[in-house]
């Protein structure tokens, strides 16, 4: 079987974030980046997969990001994935999902698969779209925040069980197909000191955009960021004291109506 | 000087940190304070590979440099500077000495036990009357056909009762100095070999430190390390990999006492403001990050040195000093800045101001660390000064 684990690279959750001058994007000097949080489950959903199949079964790992993605993609080489496809290119700053979507299917579909996992959402953006897309463009059905995920005995589909408010939803889904993978479907494996050695030697597919067959970014135009802001500042706290709590609070009702013009 | 970290060793520092806050952050609060040495968590670093890390592919290692080690027991120390003893000891010393020193049937006998984490190596130098003092050791070896025969103690052993490999340094000529120790392989099911006192110590609690008792062991000759008067050269041959190692343990320990402190001060009010808007925390930080980064560039640059091939004595004893001196600085400053609540167990910083304590004392204490330094130092300016 063919194993597809789409992977991004995102700030550490540590990672104090600071919007640049010109707001276009995020101050990247000494921020520290690692897999998308959410991604582990799906390169250890697609590793278990993997081990329970055997036979010819391949985990390729698909990242769209910086040169200095490498780092990430060698991390989930380690955990256990066979190979990469590592798409890079200049004119890539921060795509939108439609043209990450656009780029992916073309990527994935030049050596099909049976079945790609991803996290969720990216813990960066939170847009949590670029699957969605993908299963239209890769037309195959999609089940999204799997909380479980089981493969029948023929490995033709599989019963995908999602945490819903109130209880579990149990989905049935034909392979090929996109699973996208929350938190708690598995324990992540750390990547073991011989996967890291073994790393070294398995293969990273570099491609831009023109191997890829694009002669610009696709779907460019459809929805552009316009401006990174920072959050606005809390306002100041005033703490309203009395020797009486009734005249605290009388003080503060005032002060709700007259100076604050709330009630 | 550039100490960019290799991709590699950035991963193995990953794998080492994130095993630590989740693994041996579960069990570390409660292993410290019943003295319960958990031996899963060096199961588990087995099996990821940590056990044998230094050592060639052919004996189940896994082949990383020196520096990929300091920067393991940094990240276990960061969480539990205790589990980091037996890491430490069993890397550096354990597997070193048998990988360099050992005979080919000695290393395929027991490094494939080691590396796999089946059986933790310990190291036995130390008695009554000597520590610091290595040329007076006294536990005697005496040849009695195709075994030695140990007769004598060891004290103060890191995991000696949990080991399932034990390099000890005995005595095989009664009188010489020169050429009159030698290093044997013993396995604690040899007959004549017992635990005897077991320490209760201020600190490292999670480690067990033991004294092994010898009486007429017997040890097959064939487990002697390298030849029979060659224990003097492997144990100071072993020392710098060994203060590396401690040295790394502090840096972990001054980088959780600079973590807590900064953490702390920032929540902690007094007068209307938080206590790190005031400058007496303020400058006790400021010290604390600028020491942990000298000391860090000295521990990483002796573990360098040591992965090219070339002598580091002179800087692996710099860097455990001085490493081990601003780590005890900055869980002093710590445990201030925290105040009362410092000095009970709810939080971590009392746990580290014992942990640290020993840092200055085992594997060379500082005076040593310093009459090492000053040796070297002064050989060097005879040779370009000559008298």
């Amino acid at each position: 079987m063919k194993i597809i684990v789409l992977l991004k690279r995102v700030p550490d959750t540590e990672a104090k974030i600071l919007i640049n001058q010109e707001g276009t994007g995020i101050r990247e000097d000494g921020v520290k980046f690692i897999i998308n949080t959410y991604d582990e489950y799906a390169i250890e959903e697609g590793l278990l997969m993997k081990e329970k199949i055997g036979g010819d079964s391949k985990v390729t790992v698909v990242c769209m990001g910086p040169g200095e993605a490498t780092e990430v993609i060698r991390t989930a080489l380690a955990m256990g994935a066979d190979d990469a496809v590592h798409i890079a290119d200049d004119a890539l700053t921060y795509p939108g999902p439609f043209t990450t979507a656009t780029i992916l299917a073309k990527a994935i579909s030049e050596n099909g698969f049976d079945i790609i996992f991803c996290g969720k959402q990216g813990i960066d953006d939170d847009m949590a779209q670029v699957h969605c897309i993908l299963a239209e463009m890769l037309d195959v059905p999609q089940v999204s925040v799997a909380s479980t995920f089981e493969l029948s005995e023929d490995a033709s589909k599989a019963t995908v069980g999602r945490r819903i408010e109130g209880g579990d939803e149990m989905i049935e889904v034909s392979l090929p197909a996109i699973v996208s993978c929350d938190k708690g479907l598995n324990d992540p494996r750390y990547a073991s000191l011989p996967g890291i050695m073994k790393a070294k030697k398995k293969e990273i597919r570099n491609k831009n955009l023109a191997d890829l067959g694009f002669s610009e970014v696709p779907g460019g135009g459809r929805s552009r960021i316009l401006k990174w802001m920072p959050l606005p500042k809390g306002g100041e706290c005033r703490m309203v004291e009395a020797e009486e709590t009734s005249d605290a609070v009388r003080e503060l009702v005032r002060l709700l109506r007259e100076e604050a013009k709330v009630i | 000087m550039c100490f960019q970290l290799a991709e590699e060793e950035r991963m193995v520092q990953k794998t080492a940190r994130d095993f630590a806050r989740k693994d041996i952050a579960a069990v570390a609060d409660e292993a410290n304070r019943d003295g319960v040495f958990r031996e899963e968590i060096y199961r588990k670093l087995a099996e990821l590979g940590f056990m044998g890390m230094t050592m060639p592919e052919e004996y189940g290692g896994v082949g990383f440099s020196n520096l990929s080690l300091t920067l393991t027991l940094e990240e276990i120390s960061r969480v539990c500077p205790s589990t980091a003893i037996a890491v430490s000891v069993h890397n550096s010393l354990a597997n070193y000495i048998l990988y360099k020193w050992g005979s080919d049937s000695l290393k395929e006998k027991y490094l494939p036990r080691m590396t796999s984490g089946e059986a933790i190596g310990a190291y036995a130098l130390t008695e009554p009357n000597a520590g610091s003092d290595v040329a007076a050791i006294s536990m005697s070896a005496v040849k009695d056909g195709d075994d030695y025969v140990l007769n004598g103690s060891k004290i103060f052993i890191s995991t000696g009762d949990k080991a399932g490999v034990i390099i000890v340094i005995a005595r095989t000529n009664p009188t010489g100095r020169s050429r009159a120790l030698t290093a044997f392989v013993v396995e604690p099911d040899f007959p004549g070999f017992s635990i005897g006192r077991v320490e209760h110590k201020m600190g490292m609690k999670a480690s067990t430190t033991v004294e092994l008792v010898f009486q007429d062991c017997r040890v097959p000759a064939s487990n002697v390390i390298g030849e029979e008067g060659q224990g003097i050269q492997i144990a100071l041959g072993s020392l710098d990999g060994g203060r590396i190692g401690i040295a790394a343990q502090s840096l972990g320990i001054a980088q959780t006492a600079l973590d807590e402190t900064v953490l702390f001060s920032r929540e902690r009010v007094q007068f209307g403001k938080r206590i790190a808007d005031f400058q007496a925390t303020r400058w006790k930080i400021a010290d604390m990050g600028t020491n942990l980064e000298a000391a860090r560039l000295l521990v990483y640059r002796a573990a360098r040195l040591r992965d090219s091939g070339h002598l580091c004595t002179k800087e692996a004893s710099m860097a455990k000093l001085f490493a081990s001196r601003i780590a005890n600085e900055a869980v002093y400053d710590a445990m201030q800045i925290h105040g009362g609540v410092g000095y009970t167990e709810e939080f971590k910083i009392e746990r580290f101001f014992r942990d640290a304590r020993v840092l200055e004392i085992y594997e060379g204490t500082s005076e040593i660390q310093r009459i090492v330094i000053s040796k070297k130092i002064l050989e060097e300016y005879e040779q370009m000064y000559p008298a």
